[in-house]
């Protein structure tokens, strides 16, 4: 088995942890104000993104999805770029083209949260590919969501790196919910993990409300696909605790259900209790965590709200890479 | 420069493996490239010096299409052959949402230097499914370079310039042209990839064509000058996003009268785009109204009776330039040649 937490690791795990969900409180506290449009929120989810990425170096890639904000953090992109592209201003990662659904930071190899549902698979198997043109020893991870799992592309992009031996690790992101239907209603098989037999390939499933199972899984399967050994497919079961996007009615699920989360599995409180209990962490070095993340915080969205709106005319810049003169 | 003389296909072989050596990023896939060297055997032989880099693949298009974007944004230069153009609707998100997208929609972050290599127009007989100019479709998304070669040479240079580009470009290369023959020398030079070129210099009338329907443009304007005495400008796009549309202005500011043509059906196709920005920008050039020449609105059928009818050739591009000829243009011509006489 893995070894046990370090004081220092588990302090930057519940701190990654923490980040993603202010990021999202954030939002929710700014949407329809600062920010606009569509936003999917990863609160309760965080275990994933902060387990899987936790055993990944910037060289490495992970792909997202409409819900891409917590992939983008736990992959160590700063919050307040992030949280400016939400904004809409120029010094979003994206220079305010992407927002949410596009966030990306391509310099810790955050290639994209992505609009379409199921849209990263080709593209972490193609990132696994050219890693394997080159020799290298990176590894791609394509987060996608149990909703994703249906379309085509997980099975062509799947059987492609699995034929092709590619180091990518496929991170099923199992929230129970497929955007308002419940996934259990719209599948045939126990754990999603279990297809991964029809590609040759190991597939699991762990509690994607334990960050360290996660991180434990996760680092297999990623050491695995450094070595050259092919794909894998890992299944976290997690929750989603707000709607499919920021203003969902909900009118879907119960209130008893996402109440019952909160009591017993947000992976947060699982997590610090957890720490505390073992005597990793103390109240302390919690406190001192979180007292940085309000620095941190404070100084991005001062960051985000004086930053400069982009010129409508830069609209037309990078359509194209270098200058195509279109001559309309 | 020595006459060389090789086909399509072994222009464009060489064009791959010549970028190849150049660059350790390039790598290809596809299916049935590898060991049995492509459909049209565009790839012959390749595997023999780059048995990493020729790849054979799954019948996948969409994850051929979207590992390319993938591979494209961590560094490396894809070339992707689809087999047939036919197909390309599988890999259509792919393509939309993706290569095209990703270069903007993260701020210029993404490199999305890649190739797919396009293979359209007519199989003889192919009937509606594998016998399709589909072209025009990208030149209406904002972000994909389209071009469309005519002849062997500026099939390699062509194919050179859009592995060297750092965006993506579709590669729209004709089913027939690949037995095609033509003169390709060793010391080719390297093309703009954005420019059309003038291949037929006229005074009357400008025809513009691209793909393997310049070959019949240039033959309709061969006959217009031989059997009615009408000058014919033919000048070769090359590229259909973006259009060179100076190298356009200046012939028809010179003929006045412009005729359009190429194998894709005519109705939204390139054509109505040239005439638009013609008619907008330069009304003031034309004498006469702006012809289209191409395939009727329908599904191509089986039967070749029906085939020939369905798609336009050199007839109907004679036609077309005839009637957009000035009608002095013959006596014109006479004038001209009196006036060099005397």
């Amino acid at each position: 088995m893995s070894e046990p937490l370090t004081t220092q690791q588990a302090i930057d795990l519940y701190t990654t942890m923490r980040r993603i969900r202010r990021f999202e409180e954030t939002v929710k506290a700014h949407i329809g104000k600062e920010i606009v449009g569509p936003a999917h929120l990863y609160i309760g989810e965080e275990a994933v993104a902060t387990g899987v990425c936790s055993n990944l170096t910037h060289k490495d890639y992970v792909t997202s999805t409409h819900r891409g904000h917590g992939h983008t953090l736990a992959k160590g992109a700063r919050v307040d770029r992030s949280l400016a592209e939400l904004y809409g201003r120029t010094t979003g990662y994206c220079k305010g083209k992407g927002g949410s659904m596009h966030l990306a930071d391509f310099s810790v190899g955050m290639l994209g949260a992505n609009g379409v549902v199921g849209g990263g698979f080709n593209i972490a198997t193609g990132a696994a590919l050219a890693v394997k043109q080159r020799h290298g020893s990176e590894v791609a991870v394509c987060f996608f969501g149990d909703g994703a799992s249906s379309r085509g592309t997980f099975h062509e992009a799947v059987n492609l790196a699995a034929s092709w031996k590619l180091p990518v690790i496929y991170v099923c992101e199992n929230n129970a919910w497929a955007s308002t239907t419940r996934f259990d209603d719209i599948k045939n098989v126990d754990y999603l993990s279990e297809r991964a037999a029809g590609y040759g390939i190991p597939g699991v499933t762990v509690d994607g409300n334990d960050v360290e199972s996660v991180r434990a899984a996760s680092a297999k399967l990623i050491a695995r696909a450094r070595r050259g050994e092919g794909p894998s497919i890992l299944e976290c079961k997690t929750y989603r605790r707000d709607g499919h996007f920021i203003t969902d009615p909900q009118k879907y699920r119960s209130q008893e259900e996402v109440e019952e989360w909160k009591l017993y599995n947000d992976p947060i409180d699982r997590f610090r209790r957890k720490i505390l209990l073992e005597g990793k962490v103390t109240q302390a070095d919690l406190d001192a965590a979180e007292q940085r993340l309000d620095d941190e915080f404070d100084a991005a969205l001062e960051f985000a709200a004086n930053s400069p709106f982009p010129k409508a005319e830069d609209a037309l810049d990078d359509v194209f890479s270098g200058e195509v003169n279109l001559y309309e | 420069m020595s006459e060389r003389i090789i086909t399509f296909g072994e222009a464009t072989r060489e064009a791959m493996l010549e970028e190849m050596r150049a660059d350790e990023r390039v790598f290809v896939y596809g299916e049935d490239i590898a060991k049995q060297g492509g459909i049209f055997g565009q790839f012959a032989g390749m595997k023999d010096e780059f048995p990493e880099r020729v790849l054979d693949t799954p019948i996948s298009e969409t994850a051929l299409v979207g590992a390319g974007v993938g591979a494209a944004i961590a560094g490396a230069k894809p070339v992707i052959d689809l087999h047939f153009a036919d197909f390309i609707g599988i890999a259509m998100d792919e393509v939309l949402n993706q290569m095209a997208k990703a270069h903007y929609m993260f701020g210029g972050q993404a490199s999305m230097s890649l190739v797919l290599r396009a293979p359209d127009g007519l199989m003889k007989h192919g009937a509606a499914q594998h016998s399709q100019s589909l072209e025009t479709w990208f030149t209406n998304i904002p972000g994909i370079r389209v071009v469309v070669p005519s002849t062997p040479a500026n099939g390699k240079q062509l194919l050179k310039a859009a592995i060297e580009d750092p965006n993506p470009v579709i590669y729209f290369e004709n089913k027939g042209l690949f037995p095609v023959k033509g003169d390709v020398p060793e010391d080719l030079p390297p093309i703009d990839i954005s420019k059309a070129e003038v291949v037929r210099p006229g005074a009357d009338v400008t025809l513009i064509s691209y793909g393997l329907m310049l070959t019949k443009a240039l033959e309709a304007a061969e006959v217009a000058q031989r059997e009615h005495g009408v000058s014919v400008e033919v000048i070769d796009l090359r590229s259909i996003t973006p259009l060179d549309m100076p190298t356009i202005y200046d012939s028809v500011k010179k003929t006045g009268h412009l005729v359009i043509a190429h194998e894709a059906i005519k109705i939204g196709g390139v054509g109505g785009e040239i005439a638009a920005r013609v008619a907008e920008n330069h009304f003031d050039y034309l004498r006469g109204p702006i012809l289209r020449v191409g395939a009727r609105f329908t599904p191509l059928p089986f039967s070749p009776v029906m085939e020939d009818y369905v798609l336009a050739g050199v007839k109907e591009i004679l036609g077309a330039v005839l009637a957009a000829a000035p009608a002095d243009a013959t006596t014109k011509d006479d004038a001209a040649k009196a006036g060099e006489a005397a």
